[in-house]
């Protein structure tokens, strides 16, 4: 583990990446002690309502008069939480399934990577808005919506993994000493796909972080006066060209987040498949 | 050839049906019932019991699926539930604006991303590559609804060059409609004030769309060239004394595009989901406002509607793909 380890903490962008990754991990844990004015996830102070950045708000105030460093630092909990629960229950979906998907050769693997071609044929953010849409809009819905148009990722990778591992000598091995195919599945095949595995989660944290801000936006994820990023951006429209600063702050940290995830994720790809250097 | 199209075409099939069921069993199996959502919330039981029986929910699911494969095979997509008109004709006529948008940015895109590609490997691990790569990483962490507001704040808003949302300005007439692309009608109705007007509008939109997926279209090109430089046969023809410009923008490219293609493809369907939001935003008369309206509204079928046709036009996509990667690497067509 330390060579691979020590070859990482030499890939640059990637320990940016991580850094960044451990900066929001932080400011989403911390929120509340970080906050220059914790109240403002929902207080209102019509007083000070739209005032443009200055040394005692730094980001400058939103349409309630709530100061926007405060609601971006303590948005970014929820930035992390739902992406975390969605990748977590789209890999409990997705992993299983290809496992059972790569090791069976009959109509059960057929029928299982036909659903999720055909899930995957759908652009994930039309069907997570549908989905969305019909399961009555809140946040619930709109992470159930997310997990359930991501786990096809997985199921592909892993199906793919397993089906590259049930053909080597190690697995025919284990068959010939009588390990039965539960066995060999779950104790020895599992952990050898566990890398692409967590490649494709660190990218997917990134990812879902986007398509959740745009759920947000749309309102369909979650409620005022959450302090959602996604949600002040949307908030911030009315309040244009005037307030630049109320729609301006909201999407850096997005930006930032994801980028974060992008940059950690590129070089954890780089390490389990040196071949694809920064294809994606 | 043809044989090559026809067995992917098949291939599609499988895919295709399963895209039916999905959209099919979206509405069926969420648990709230979807007569009483469609009725709205003071209908009494009687008429969502009516609207039950009329849309069928009364009836056992395979014989609903059947039903519902007839009115997909007919083009009847069902009514909005609000504007009240067939959604296969407010889709028809949406269409090519969403399409117009998706290729020009597509164009923007590939012809931006290719070329800097090239340039980014053949500068390898130059200031010039690693000023592209922080492009790219950006490109593809930023928020297209933040960017597009973004591009509104500075260039409308507070430098006035461009307009801020529609397609025309209100003061311009239309061209006469014949295929429903503004910039195709006004050229077709000789109407170049329309055009130049047109083009204004599309800027801001298509640059927001483009710029993902320009970034992901840089990554693969450079990719691609830099594993080709590798080959013996560069190595060969630079030997044989050919120009470099040629060596590199047709033999080197060529054989490095395959991956960009692929890529392409996908982008495609990031780009009509890109473009929900952006439209939206943009006020751009398409797919994309159609479907946030039907969200608001919570129109149901509207939504399934728009799902279906995106995931055909994505399979019509990947088809393409396969079919131009073909054209490219004549190898490919014989593979199973």
């Amino acid at each position: 583990m330390t060579p691979i380890l020590r070859k990482l903490s030499r890939d640059l962008p990637a320990m940016f990446g991580l850094a960044i990754v451990l900066i929001v991990l932080l400011v989403a844990i911390l929120g509340p002690l970080l906050a220059p004015y914790p109240g403002d996830a929902a207080a209102s102070h019509l007083l000070r309502r739209l005032k443009p950045p200055s040394e005692g708000f730094p980001f400058g105030t939103d349409n309630l008069g709530r100061d926007i460093l405060s609601r971006v630092i303590l948005g970014a909990r929820g930035a992390l939480e739902v992406p975390l629960v969605v990748v977590g229950i789209a890999m409990t979906i997705g992993v299983p399934l290809g496992l059972v998907a790569g090791y069976r050769r009959d109509w059960v693997s057929e029928s299982i990577m036909r659903f999720t071609d055909a899930v995957l044929a759908i652009p994930q953010l039309v069907l997570a808005l549908a989905l969305a849409q019909l399961l009555t809009p809140s946040l619930q819905s709109a992470m159930l919506a997310l997990s359930l148009t991501y786990w096809p990722f997985f199921t592909r990778i892993v199906y793919a993994e397993t089906r590259r591992l049930t053909g080597s000598v190690f697995v025919d091995a284990l068959r010939g000493i009588g390990a039965g195919g539960t066995r060999i599945v779950f104790l020895h095949i599992l952990p050898n796909t566990i890398s692409p595995v967590i490649v494709r989660a660190t990218i997917g944290l990134g990812f879902t972080i986007l398509v959740a801000a745009v759920l947000g936006f749309l309102g369909m994820g979650a409620t005022p006066p959450a302090p959602d990023w996604g949600l002040a951006i949307a908030e911030s429209r009315s309040y244009l060209p005037t307030c630049w600063w109320f729609a301006t702050f909201p999407g850096l940290a997005i930006l930032l987040t994801v980028m974060g995830f992008n940059l950690l994720g590129d070089g954890l790809r780089d390490l389990v498949d040196p071949r694809l250097r920064r294809s994606r | 050839m043809l044989r090559f199209v026809l067995r992917r075409c098949g291939l599609a099939l499988p895919s295709l049906f399963g895209l039916l069921v999905i959209t099919f069993l979206m509405i069926r199996l969420v648990p709230s019932d979807p007569a009483a959502a469609m009725a709205g919330d003071d209908a009494t039981p009687q008429q969502i019991a009516l609207l039950r029986h009329q849309y069928g929910f009364d009836r056992p699911i395979w014989e609903q699926f059947g039903v519902y494969l007839g009115k997909i095979a007919r083009f009847d997509l069902g009514e909005s539930a609000f504007s009240h008109r067939p959604i296969a004709l407010d889709i028809a006529q949406r269409l090519p604006a969403t399409l117009e948008l998706i290729v020009v940015s597509l164009l923007l895109s590939v012809g931006i991303g290719v070329p800097l590609g090239v340039f980014a490997a053949l500068r390898y691990n130059q200031g010039a590559d690693y000023l592209l790569r922080i492009v790219s990483v950006l490109g593809v962490a930023v928020a297209a609804f933040w960017l597009a507001i973004m591009l509104q704040l500075l260039f409308s808003m507070q430098l006035g060059w461009l307009p801020l949302r529609g397609e025309l300005a209100e003061a311009t007439a239309p061209p006469a409609r014949v295929t429903g692309s503004i910039l195709l009608d006004s050229v077709i109705d000789g109407r170049w004030d329309a055009l130049v007007d047109a083009l204004r509008h599309l800027v801001l939109p298509a640059v927001t769309l483009a710029f993902g997926s320009l970034a992901s279209i840089v990554r693969f090109t450079r990719a691609g060239v830099l594993e080709t430089l590798q080959n013996d046969f560069v190595f060969y023809e630079r030997a044989m004394g050919y120009r470099r410009s040629r060596l590199i923008w047709l033999y080197v490219l060529r054989n490095s595009v395959t991956a960009t293609v692929t890529q392409i493809g996908l982008l495609f369907g990031s780009l009509i989901a890109g473009g929900v939001v952006v439209e939206a935003i943009f006020d751009w008369p398409g797919i994309g406002s159609y479907t946030v309206q039907a969200i608001l509204t919570g129109d149901r079928q509207v939504m399934l509607a728009v799902t279906l046709l995106i995931g055909a036009i994505y399979a019509a996509v990947n088809i393409v793909t396969d079919v131009v990667h073909g054209l490219i690497d004549p190898r490919l067509l014989d593979r199973p």
